[in-house]
């Protein structure tokens, strides 16, 4: 085989360029005309900046931008970033999944052409078709069957429109509806239904506490919704332990900042029950108990606190515990029945020094260790929302009325008036143990009461003996929080976790800080998800992690950081033209309009609360009954409002002589007090307090977003429904809620969906619009996972006859605005109810729980009970209002979190430099196309507008008594611009809205602010809160951190109705997120479902499936009382016995056989097995950092405590 | 000497993330055309795992690369007697059901369904036939322990694991797993370009990139059996095979190629080997746990006066010298030492390396208790859950002793970084051990900045193409600058 040269034949490299000329195949392909930056407003918090090919005209493929500008030396670049489903994107422009021309159901087609003959006022023929329930029902029966038909754009508007206005008149602004999600992705596209939403007056649905993402345990602590390091400060830290979040699946463009710091000498220590993609990178893999990983954290605690806050006194934990947390605060302790329990803080005011002083109920104390009295330090809630007291909102340990120093007691160890018993829950053997704790006894106005620390009560709670009696004596002992207790429920050895709390508290200590916990759905999802989250918080803020580069919560679920906040949320929620806003915490409303509240009996079934309540306690009854009680007294919000139409409620006040706003409210107060008006929560399933028309845009609400699918099938849609449990199961269990036998079905008027693709939702709803897709629009994407600002933009204009979403929804407008005129000649005044709102003085309206419903205390709008504010609806000019940037802005200036700044000069800017809209006289900056708003949003925020966060801090100087803007001195005369962004991503500047300092290539970690220029945490003390002391919180034992146990199968009752005689067993469902799709995108794509399974299959374990007779890839039924699935078992080792998994988000649009189980119809997707579940504490407002803000407080939309059955598909039928 | 110039590769295992946006990146470019769907030109597999196509290592059925008969190299696959009696017939080829049959979905049905009483969903359908199927394989299948009782513990590496360390691999103690991304080799002694009949491969002089010329080939498919890697694959629809062509159009306009641009683990590192192609048949001669040395032997210093002045003479340009000085591959796999050859035993000398994957430590079970064993800060390579003997298999040759050196070598830099970030672990030990792993702190430094904080520019170094010499070969490049992108293209065809 050699030639002459004695060479092997074959190596003869071939040189010629005329033997060569064939190269040109594939030199042709890599050509294209032009390339232009875009991304994918999808909600994967990946947020990359993206080259868009485009050759003939046609989108041919993208690859990642690559030009990110570098943060400091010494942290790696953020190139590439991107991953297989963004890569995958180009697929959807061209494909047969594409909606290309507008769709409507058949049958609605044909009804509304009849009307239209009968009725040449739209509204009218609207009005004629739905209130007839025959004709209702036969397109409601529809819904999903089939039967799409290709429609004109003029008249799926008309028929929008005309709905809208119908339901405005007969029911009420408030019965329309708007849901998007994740603003942040493609904030202009979500921005442009909100806005029309909020000037019509409907109402804007919430998506992170309903998607499950918001981590309670964050406003718990810090009052803040999500405040997280970019990944690229995972890099500087040093130990890292990442739970619940599986890296390469989900933070794919960012998992090589933690792989990368490995190399680097950190130790990475990732909890999975499975041994998931992540687990790869460790040091060690924890394989702990599916949801128990509060049980491993609490055992940490009590390593941490024994050993390096006890027997070895640390001094940077013991010094940051002092100045960051509320530990050395004071709480009263109560005695009943010779029982001690920890009550609330101790106010200022019950102190007699202390009477007068300004908002003495939200002031709090401390003990001073040199002078041996108590002081009250600076930087409570008192002092951010004092009239009189300004400029005392800090963290300098500085008290509050004379000015001294204080030096806080963290204990009363060694000078304690009385060693007492204190009752501690232990909620998973259901007991309660009594430990000893020091206390002071403090004289009061009202006589003299004991007191312990925060900190004190926590050594307790967390079984820290410090030679006090009652205490675990050793690791070994089965007690309460050792790690020998946490073993049981984790499935890990002691000493590993010993080990490991050793581990991270020493690398804290050597570091000044740098433990990061990586945390995510996996932990969020659990019904007890915000006690998981606090007890590894608690680790962090033990060793001084917090605020920390290289430390801290890193918390990624959800692309919740939309970072121009301020002057987004301007048009967005039309507050440039209306005050205040409708806004809906989605999990009360899914929870109660699909009625999946009635599926369930009380919430002590399977949620462990303390057993002496006082009487009207909380913590007892159904979960709607406590959803009514936060309604009423102002704590959630809760649409439509009233059982009247808010617009003709005004009427009537008017008519009967109410003169202003005040009049009116004061009329609807005396309503409500006499009880002839209630709120539609005391009625729910009543038809006049029904949702009626929904618009679904940018995402799946009815798919992948819709826990309890199957109930939103049945109780929104009226179509079919593979649910089979009793609709009357909680009757008899509510007390606040009207019972109707009949449990209605199909609530919805009309369902429009704006959609780029057939999705789930898409397929179920009424009318579907064909959405521009993201390489075909402008628009602006952030993130927290980074600190950049990318542009979206039209590499290629809307394909076949789809628009943007701005166009959409302004053409909806235009169409509303020409029907109105009719109907609504003139300005009409509707009644908007709103709750108490943080960051407002509503943070301190209610100490305690009264309610003025039961004559408990006085009815006071804004106080006791919620908000209400007169807006005066123009519906005939909405149109213009929508392309016209109002001028509330000038007058009001702007700001958010608790900023503001003045705009004036900067709103004039826009008028004299960028287009314009002039009507009825007057002028205004223009919103007419994406790219005005895009740059009317970066020209006044303060991120991206170096004057604008100048002058924000400016106004945080007067707040706070601190220097500040020397943090935006450096940039003050920096601008961005839509044009800017599409030349190279920018990072954002410094801003008072956000926690985090980048100056210099600094990576943005949170807090770093708060830690660095003493600013108080938007909390009752001002610090990050250890103890949480709402009176309700107390009621649930969850004052201090702790453990509850996981509700079981049984007390769920989801598997009461589902047959089980054949060859099954009883899983714990998991869905977390997978590798194929960000939620229900990409997964039906040609490239995702080739490299998967072509379905998103049930995972098993390798015995399990054994014992079942399952084969890899047989196909498998699996499900519940919610519905069922059917899809192809993949068994393997990597998940363990006990649990499945099946990656969340799939469509019963791809690959669905029918159900053998459910009457042979077409089986669902994996909502499809759950239901939402509301943990009722979450529902408290008017407190301090208890106080509701959108997406930011309330219940969240707990999903993952769902079990299944499963078995092998007896036949498999299409 | 003959020293000539290669681009060659190594991808860092421990830092791939498994997600397959390589595989997207390339197929959106080259492979989403008729013919060529169920070709992954990048594909990624998930270890242990039988991969793509199925048992593709498994060369007792496959017949792919070299080996040495009576001190000869022969191809496994072929020989010229085999040749004339298998001319229209090669038993070990892979068929359908080795890859997989492309499918898609009935996405139309969701639009155009009637009403009816009961939703419609999108139906698989074939590529091929068009018609129904049930899908029972991908290019993919076995991802992430996928049906790991029927792929991964089939895994042909797995051979050399006692039974309890096989069991192990599938329970709570020794549960692992990690991604193997593969692309063309683009080997030093290609089978593929030995076995072609119709000498339509060739290895390009400037680059060393193995191509399959689209207007010579004649669909004999005999470099489809010859890879021992299974990375040429045959065109149903053009007749033609085809491969990854290491994006040379890319490549020659200075851009790294797709999969590398696209990688966003940034495992990825792409540079220039001189190496001697007079030794290349006494080094693939050698022993297999001798392979990897011998391989390494060949990859000449780039400094070395004497080999820039025979690189020179055989027409290697200044810049390409510069390049190879440069190479980040150089480094890894010669100044380092921790890049290694995938199965060097099929002696194609494969010119991507690996740097072999640290994983987590074991764990033991006591009743329903689970332990880590670990009891160092950093787990001790040995305890890790990935056998030495696996990876020995798939990465040395068998030779265990390289993959110890790999993996003690990383251990000891992230010690030393952590003594020199933290503290916590004492810089005399730290320095101790990295002696003891051959290497210095300088040279640990160096290694984990290439590692961590390596840039676009840091990971691909690629050298001038001067494509204005060979244009020049046939035309006046002014001229082709005036003419370039005019006239009528047309596609390579079945029998064209």
């Amino acid at each position: 085989m050699s030639d002459k040269n004695g060479k092997l034949s074959w190596i003869r490299d071939e040189v010629s360029p005329q033997n060569r000329k064939w190269e040109e195949f594939y030199r042709n392909r890599w050509q294209y005309d032009k390339v232009v930056r875009s991304t994918h407003g999808v909600n994967c918090t990946g947020s990359c900046t993206w080259q868009i090919h485009v050759k003939d005209g046609i989108v041919t493929w993208e690859m990642q931008g690559l030009d990110y500008p570098k943060l400091e030396s010494g942290i790696p670049p953020y190139e590439p970033r991107g991953c297989q489903r963004g890569i995958s994107f180009s697929w959807y422009l061209y494909s047969p999944l594409r909606v290309k021309y507008p769709y409507i159901r058949g049958v609605l087609l044909d009804l509304w052409k009849e009307a239209r003959k009968e009725f040449t006022d739209p509204v009218e023929a609207w009005e004629s078709m739905v209130n007839d329930p025959g004709k209702r029902k036969r397109w409601q029966n529809a819904r999903g069957k089939g039967g799409f038909r290709r429609a004109d754009w003029e008249t799926v508007k008309e028929i929008s429109a005309a709905s809208m206005v119908h339901t405005i008149k007969q029911h009420g602004p408030d019965r329309i509806a708007g849901f998007s999600p994740i603003p942040a992705m493609s904030m202009i596209s979500y921005a442009a239904g909100a806005r029309l939403m909020q000037l019509v007056g409907g109402v804007s649905l919430s998506f992170y506490d309903w998607y499950c993402d918001l981590p309670s345990a964050s406003p718990e602590t810090w009052g803040e919704q999500t405040d997280v390091q970019e990944s690229a400060d995972w890099y500087n830290a040093k130990m890292l332990a990442v739970m619940g979040a599986n890296l390469n699946m989900t933070r794919t463009p960012d998992v090589h900042f933690a792989a990368e710091a490995r190399h680097n000498g950190t130790k990475m220590v990732v909890f999975s029950p499975d041994f998931s993609q992540v687990s790869k990178f460790s040091d060690e893999w924890i394989p702990i108990n599916a949801g128990q990983d509060g049980a491993f954290w609490m055992a940490v605690n009590h390593v941490i606190l024994k050993e390096f806050h006890h027997d070895n006194q640390t001094p940077d934990f013991i010094d940051y515990t002092k100045r960051y947390t509320d530990s050395p605060f004071l709480v009263e302790i109560n005695n009943s029945n010779d029982i001690n329990r920890p009550g609330q803080m101790l106010r200022a005011n019950r102190l007699s020094q202390y009477q007068d002083i300004e908002n003495g109920d939200w002031q709090f104390l401390m003990w001073d260790e040199t002078d041996n009295r108590t002081k009250v330090p600076q930087g409570s809630a008192g002092n951010r929302w004092a009239k009189e007291n300004k400029g005392k909102w800090n963290l300098k340990l500085e008290d509050n009325v004379d000015g001294s120093k204080i030096d806080p007691a963290l204990t009363f160890l060694k000078n304690s008036d009385e060693i007492i018993d204190i009752e501690i829950d232990n909620f998973a053997e259901g007991e309660t143990t009594q430990r000893k704790v020091p206390v002071k006894y403090i004289e009061t106005k009202n006589g003299k009461v004991a007191v312990a620390t925060v900190y004190d009560l926590l050594m307790a709670q967390y079984g820290v003996g410090r030679g006090l009696e009652g205490y675990p004596t050793s690791y070994d002992k089965d007690e309460l929080y050792t790690p020998t207790w946490a073993e049981k429920y984790t499935g890990i050895s002691p000493d590993t976790l010993i080990r490991f709390a050793r581990e991270w508290a020493s690398t804290a200590e050597h570091t000044g800080g740098k433990c990061t916990v990586i945390i995510g759905a996996g932990i969020n999802h659990w019904y007890h998800a915000n006690l998981m989250y606090r007890a590894a918080i608690h680790a962090l803020m033990f060793t001084g992690c917090i605020g920390k580069n290289g430390g801290g919560l890193a918390h990624y679920v959800g692309q919740e950081k939309l970072a121009p906040g301020e002057s987004w949320a301007s048009i967005a929620l039309a507050k440039d033209w209306h005050a205040p806003s409708r806004l809906q915490n989605t999990p009360s409303w899914h929870y109660i309009h699909s009625d999946q509240w009635r599926y369930e009996k009380s919430f002590t079934d399977y949620h462990t609360v303390p057993k002496n309540q006082p009487e009207n306690t909380l913590a007892k009854g159904h979960t709607i009954d406590v959803n009514v009680k936060a309604v009423q007294n102002g704590w959630l919000p809760f649409y439509p409002q009233f059982e009247t139409n808010p617009i003709d409620l005004v009427s009537e006040a008017r008519e009967n002589g109410a003169i202003d706003e005040k009049g009116v409210v004061d009329y609807v107060v005396e309503k409500l007090k006499k009880r002839d008006l209630k709120y539609s929560i005391e009625d729910p399933d009543n038809a006049d307090n029904w949702p009626r028309v929904w618009f679904v845009w940018r995402g799946n609400a009815i798919g992948g977003s819709a826990k309890g699918h199957e109930f939103f099938l049945d109780h929104y849609l009226g179509t079919h429904t593979n649910q089979v449990s009793d609709s009357n199961f909680a009757k008899g269990s509510t007390e606040e809620v009207v019972w109707h036998d009949k449990v209605p079905q199909g609530k919805m008027d009309l369902v429009v969906d704006l959609n780029f693709r057939m999705d789930t939702s898409a397929l179920y709803s009424d009318i579907v619009l064909p959405a521009a897709t993201w390489y075909e629009k402008d628009d602006l994407n952030s993130t927290d996972m980074h600190s950049f600002i990318h542009p979206l933009q039209e590499a290629v204009p809307p394909a076949w006859e789809s628009k943007s979403d701005w166009d959409i929804f302004k053409n909806i407008a235009e169409a509303f605005s020409k029907i109105s005129s009719k109907h609504f000649p003139d300005t009409v005044e509707d009644l908007v109810s709103v709750p108490l709102l943080h960051d407002t003085p509503a943070e301190i309206a209610q100490k305690e729980i009264k309610e003025w419903i039961k004559g408990e205390v006085e009815a006071i709008p804004g106080k006791t009970m919620p908000n209400m504010k007169i807006a005066k609806r123009d519906y005939k000019n909405i149109h213009n209002q929508f392309i016209s940037y109002g001028p509330n802005i000038p007058r009001n200036g702007l700001g958010a979190h608790g900023t503001s700044y003045d705009v004036k000069d900067e709103y004039q800017r826009l008028i004299d430099e960028t287009p314009v809209e002039e009507w009825n006289g007057n002028i205004y900056p223009s919103l007419k196309e994406a790219k005005n708003v895009a740059n009317t949003v970066l020209t006044l925020a303060t991120v991206t507008n170096g004057e604008l966060a100048y002058r924000s801090y400016k106004n945080m100087e007067e707040k706070t008594g601190l220097v500040l803007a020397d943090l935006a001195e450096k940039n003050r005369g920096a601008r961005v611009t839509f044009d800017d962004l599409c030349s190279q991503p920018k990072r954002l500047l410094n801003s008072p809205m956000w926690s985090g300092l980048t100056e210099n290539g600094r990576a943005y970690s949170p807090f770093t602010y708060n830690v660095e220029r003493l600013i108080p945490w938007r909390t009752l003390t001002g610090r990050q809160h250890f103890y949480l002391d709402h009176p309700g919180y107390i009621q649930y034992g969850e004052h201090l951190p702790t453990y509850k146990p996981k509700p079981t199968p049984t007390q769920y009752a989801e598997l009461t109705t589902s047959e089980s005689e054949h060859k099954t067993k009883i899983f714990n469902y998991l869905t977390p997120h997978g590798k194929w799709h960000i939620h229900s995108t990409y997964g039906d794509n040609h490239r995702m479902s080739t490299l998967s399974r072509g379905v998103e299959p049930f995972w098993i374990n390798d015995k399990d499936a054994e014992d079942l007779g399952i084969v890899d890839n047989d196909w498998v039924e699996v499900y519940n009382d919610n519905g069922v699935v059917v899809t192809r078992a993949n068994v393997s080792a990597r998940i363990p016995k006990g649990i499945v998994v099946i990656y969340h988000a799939t469509e019963r649009t791809l690959s669905v056989p029918k159900s053998p189980l459910r009457g042979n119809k077409r089986a669902g997707m994996n909502n499809s097995l759950t239901r939402a579940r509301l943990k009722p504490n979450l529902m408290v407002g008017g407190y301090g950092q208890f106080t509701y803000h959108f997406n930011y407080w309330g219940p969240t939309g707990a999903n993952r405590d769902t079990y299944i059955m499963v078995r092998k598909l007896p036949i498999l039928n299409w | 000497m003959d020293i000539r110039s290669q681009i060659s590769m190594v991808f860092h295992l421990d830092k791939c993330i498994g997600c397959h946006t390589c595989s997207i990146a390339c197929k959106n470019i080259w492979t989403d055309r008729k013919g060529t769907e169920y070709m992954w030109w990048n594909n990624v597999e998930t270890k242990p795992g039988t991969g793509f196509p199925t048992r593709w290592e498994d060369q007792e059925k496959y017949k792919g690369g070299w080996e040495l008969v009576n001190g000869e190299l022969k191809l496994k696959s072929t020989s010229k007697v085999k040749t004339v009696t298998n001319i229209f017939h090669n038993p070990n080829m892979p068929t359908m059901d080795d890859y997989y049959e492309p499918w898609s979905y009935k996405y139309k049905d969701l639009f155009d369904a009637p009403a009816g009483d009961d939703q419609p969903t999108a139906k698989p359908i074939s590529m091929v036939t068009g018609e129904y199927m049930d899908i029972e394989a991908g290019p993919n299948w076995d991802d992430d322990l996928s049906g790991s009782p029927i792929y991964a513990e089939n895994d042909i590496n797995l051979d050399v694991l006692s039974e309890e360390q096989r069991d192990q691999l599938f329970a709570i103690e020794r549960l692992m797993m990690f991604y193997f991304p593969r692309i063309c080799n683009h080997c030093m002694n290609p089978s593929c370009v030995a076995s072609c009949p119709s000498g339509a491969l060739y290895k390009r002089g400037e680059d060393g990139i193995v191509l399959i010329d689209q207007k010579r080939c004649r669909a004999w498919r005999k470099c489809i059996a010859a890879c021992p890697y299974k990375k040429t694959y045959y065109n149903w629809n053009t007749g033609k095979s085809e491969k990854c062509i290491l994006c040379f159009p890319r490549v020659e306009t200075g851009q790294a190629p797709a999969c590398f641009h696209s990688c966003v683990g940034r495992i990825r590192y792409l540079g220039v080997l001189l190496y001697d192609a007079d030794r290349i048949e006494e080094t693939a001669k050698h022993p297999d746990h001798e392979l990897v040395d011998a391989q390494r032997e060949m990859i000449l210093d780039p400094f070395n006066e004497n080999v820039i002045r025979e690189a020179k003479k055989n027409g290697i340009a200044d810049s390409t010298i510069k390049a190879a000085q440069e190479s980040p591959v150089y480094k890894f796999v010669k100044d380092w030492g921790i890049a290694l050859p995938p199965h060097v035993e099929y002696r194609t000398l494969p010119m991507l390396f690996y740097v072999p994957p640290m994983l987590p430590v074991m764990s033991s079970q006591e009743g329903d208790s689970v332990r880590s064993i670990n009891e160092e800060y950093f787990p001790d390579f040995e305890k890790a859950r990935t056998p030495i003997k696996y990876l020995a298999k798939m990465f040395g040759g068998g030779n265990e002793s390289h993959l110890r050196y790999v993996l003690k070598k990383q251990s000891a830099i992230r010690a030393y970084r952590r003594a020199v970030t933290v503290g916590d672990i004492d810089m005399l030990d730290a320095e101790k051990a990295l002696i003891e792993a051959d290497c210095t702190p300088q040279e640990a430094d160096k290694i984990y900045k290439l590692t961590s904080l390596c840039t676009f520019d840091d990971r691909f170094v690629i050298p001038a193409a001067h494509r204005e010499e060979a244009i020049e070969m046939m035309k006046d490049p002014l001229e082709h600058k005036q003419e370039a992108g005019f006239g009528f293209r047309d596609a390579p065809a079945r029998g064209r």
